[in-house]
């Protein structure tokens, strides 16, 4: 099976729907002849044409509400924010607009629309381009949210996404892109020889709303999404437990039963995010837990976040959750 | 669910064909394209307009007097660097001199943080090589009292504002005498007792901001004027739009510039807007615009003299178009080679600033190419002893930097509980 990196994965997804679907088309802040600061859409343009994957102005605002009116007319665009931190101007067209469309027009209209955007730290990118802003989307009803963590699952969810007739933001954390970086900025793998490495070529779907048992384990459990999964993996192998390790994927809608089989298994669990700790969506996670485990939780739910400040610059490595805080959590919701 | 996927899918069909009365379509969605891309000749023409062109009216006219500036270009230099024409600010020697010098190194110190990003030892870094004039003739024009709201591509406003390149160079570096504490990327100053307010990533923000800062000003009855900068590809967001209709309607001392210098990263300013002059857009919103030629020292000075002046005598607001050529990258993330022609710089009708200033001066008998040499070399020299001192106060990859508990500092002004007990969680996680 092919080797791909996540950016080649993703790229690989929107080929195929560009080709199978007439109705996809891709805009945002140089995805066209550039193929994307990431390099995301590369060689998309010259394959599909200048109207199906373009450039636009500087705008997100204008790139989500633009999108929403292509998508009521027909089309199933695939905007890209150019990172997470920029969605922000688009904010009251994601949430008030996108997200209420079906509902305020009782399921007339609606939007198909898949946000790519590229989230977290570890870039050395401080404020700006660091942010895990998952959380504020989870928090209005009718959006969907995702976030992949290796480039066998960013392909099938993001195919997935865009078949959706719901809106999705998809968010890809770009420290993931070209490997599974695990907590030490200095020795990232590539996606060779990693699991989820091998990307099939041809299209296929991995199912919106289904969390992924990364690791089984007995001991307890940890929770996580994004590039936290594979800190907490390298974190679990230096702790001696043996965790059972989740990747929820999908945030909205959530994979309770998995979560629910496994943390009444082990009895004890650990949510992991990068995000700030503060409603963050592992606070919803921590909630559904005791709703539905209470009965088998041997110890406290611990959370590993990020601290409850804006994302430094120099002092990134002390803000990101590291294998050293899982690991420190980990043997504290042992003890318990 | 399948079943209302095909009827939605059906539905979708039908609509994107129901525009055609034959029912047959073909796509006809208008792209533009950038002039010029990688492997094509760069094509400009030269500028058309010439110093004497455009009037310069007293700063209290009506705005519809400057539409012709709005379209044309405000110039004083012409293509051999001589200066004429009304809009000639008539500056002596001695400032163009110091805006020379100051140009000068802010380029030599650009190209010293772009080799040191080069070398690891800086995360990032942005140049402003080839539109140096347009924030240090700006800069030069405004009184120092008045407050500036920059994007990232201003440095030589800091040096203007009295931070000196050590500042800078600890900023770009994030250690400990940096006096933003290492929190923003480099190029990101704050500069407080200079007046300079904190640059920030998101792009455009700054605008709208100045907008209110300008009404403040009026509030308070000072007589302070407040300048801002964005970009083309910047002048596409909201908070532009929000900017100028704001100032129209309140009329405070503000000069609002757009730096069209051709680009915003791959994306050529015909993507940015269909309209042909940034400027021109004042003029629906009632306040004067002026196309100026940004690589015009002495044009630049003049045209922000002039909304200082208007601004200052309560006239209101002013949107100048600072026409330039972005120099470099972007940033040191991208190659610009793969999106546009290597060698477009050198087509550019706008030429060098540097260049241009140093030949106005020679003209004026104020300056040599000797001394131009000497004062490159000295500046070089500077910077190599700024750098090694910099790095005394921390590098990029060993520190020092500020603790790690200063994380916590500055979110609020007092630490709230719940950030004293996060504090306590990362010094317990440091043994
Ligand atoms: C809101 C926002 N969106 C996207 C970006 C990423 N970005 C940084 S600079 C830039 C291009 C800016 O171009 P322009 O306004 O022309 O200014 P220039 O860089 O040419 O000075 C982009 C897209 C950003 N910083 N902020
Ligand atoms: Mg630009």
């Amino acid at each position: 099976m092919p080797k791909m990196n996540m950016i080649q994965a993703i790229n690989s997804a929107l080929d195929i729907m560009l080709e199978r679907d007439p109705t996809v088309c891709i805009f945002g802040e140089d995805v066209g002849y550039f193929g994307g600061v990431f390099r995301a859409t590369v060689g998309l343009q010259e394959r599909y044409g200048k109207h199906r994957v373009f450039d636009s102005p500087l705008a997100e605002g204008g790139i989500i509400s633009t999108a929403i009116g292509m998508g009521i007319n027909g089309l199933r665009p695939v905007p890209e924010i150019q990172f997470s931190d920029y969605i922000y101007p688009g904010f009251d067209q994601i949430t008030n607009e996108l997200a209420k469309l079906r509902y305020r027009s009782g399921g007339e209209w609606s939007a198909p629309l898949t946000i790519r955007t590229p989230c977290g730290g570890g870039i050395r990118g401080a404020l700006y381009h660091s942010q895990s802003p998952e959380a504020y989307f989870t928090h209005t009803a009718g959006l969907n949210v995702v976030m992949p963590s290796n480039p066998h699952d960013v392909k099938g969810l993001l195919i997935s996404s865009i078949e959706s007739n719901d809106p999705v933001l998809f968010f890809e954390p770009k420290r993931l892109y070209r490997g599974p970086f695990n907590g030490d900025p200095h020795k990232v793998p590539t996606w060779t020889n990693q699991p989820g490495g091998d990307v099939p070529e041809e299209y296929y779907k991995t199912p919106l709303g289904k969390a992924a048992i990364i690791r089984e384990g007995a001991d307890c459990t940890v929770i996580t999404w994004g590039a936290m999964v594979h800190v907490s993996r390298k974190a679990i192998e230096q702790s001696g437990l043996n965790a059972e390790l989740i990747d929820l994927r999908t945030l909205v809608p959530l994979d309770i039963e998995t979560v629910a089989a496994s943390v009444k298994k082990t009895g004890r669990c650990v949510i992991v995010h990068e995000a700030p700790r503060t409603t963050g969506f592992g606070a919803e996670v921590l909630s559904l837990v005791q709703e539905h485990c209470f009965w088998h939780l041997e110890a406290p739910i611990i959370r590993v976040t990020g601290w409850d400040t804006p994302f430094p610059h120099t002092l990134e490595w002390q803000y990101m959750p590291g294998r050293k805080r899982i690991v420190r959590a980990l043997k504290k919701v042992m003890q318990e | 669910m399948a079943d209302s996927q095909a009827e939605l899918h059906k539905a979708r069909e039908s609509a994107s064909q129901s525009n055609g009365q034959d029912g047959k379509t073909e796509p006809c969605l208008r792209v533009p394209e950038a002039p010029h891309r990688p492997g094509e000749e760069p094509r400009f023409s030269r500028f058309s307009q010439q110093p004497g062109d455009l009037h310069r009216p007293d700063p209290l006219v009506d705005y519809t007097e400057l539409r012709p500036h709005a379209n044309g270009l405000v110039r004083v230099l012409d293509d051999e660097a001589h200066a004429s024409g009304p809009w000639n600010p008539e500056i002596d020697a001695e400032t163009l001199l110091e805006g020379l010098k100051i140009m000068v190194r802010i380029r030599h110190f650009d190209s010293r943080m772009l080799t040191m990003q080069r070398q690891g030892r800086l995360s990032f870094y942005l140049e402003s090589k080839m539109e140096e004039a347009v924030a240090t003739a700006a800069g030069l024009a405004l009184h120092p009292d008045d407050l500036l709201f920059p994007s990232y591509r201003q440095h030589a406003l800091m040096l203007i504002r009295g931070a000196t390149l050590l500042d800078m160079a600890c900023q770009c570096i994030g250690n400990t005498r940096d006096n933003a504490k290492g929190r923003q990327m480099p190029v990101h100053y704050s500069w407080r007792q200079g007046k300079i307010v904190s640059i920030s990533s998101p792009v455009g923000t700054q605008f709208p901001q100045a907008v209110g800062a300008a009404m403040a000003a009026d509030y308070f009855g000072r007589p302070q004027v407040v300048a801002s900068w964005l970009g083309d590809g910047t002048a596409a967001q909201g908070d532009f739009h929000y900017a100028i209709n704001f100032a129209s309607v309140y009329r405070p001392p503000i000069i609002l510039n757009v730096v069209n210098n051709q680009w915003a990263i791959s994306t050529h300013r015909n993507i940015a807007t269909g309209g042909r002059s940034f400027a021109a857009r004042a003029d629906a919103y009632g306040f004067p615009g002026l196309r100026v030629d940004g690589n015009d020292f002495l044009a630049v000075y003049a045209a922000t003299a002039w909304a200082a002046e208007r601004a200052r005598r309560h006239g209101g607001p002013t949107l100048l178009e600072m026409y330039t050529y972005r120099g470099g990258a972007h940033s040191t993330n991208d190659d610009p080679s793969r999106y546009r022609p290597a060698d477009e710089g050198r087509f550019w009708p706008g030429g060098d600033p540097v260049e241009r200033l140093k030949q106005h001066l020679i003209h004026l008998g104020a300056w040599t190419e000797e001394q131009h040499e000497s004062l490159n070399q000295d500046t070089a020299r500077t910077i190599t002893e700024v750098v090694k001192e910099a790095e005394t106060y921390g590098t990029m990859n060993e520190g020092p930097y500020d603790p790690p508990e200063t994380i916590f500092d500055d979110v609020y002004e007092e630490l709230p509980p719940h950030l004293k007990r996060q504090r306590d969680e990362l010094l317990g996680e440091q043994d």
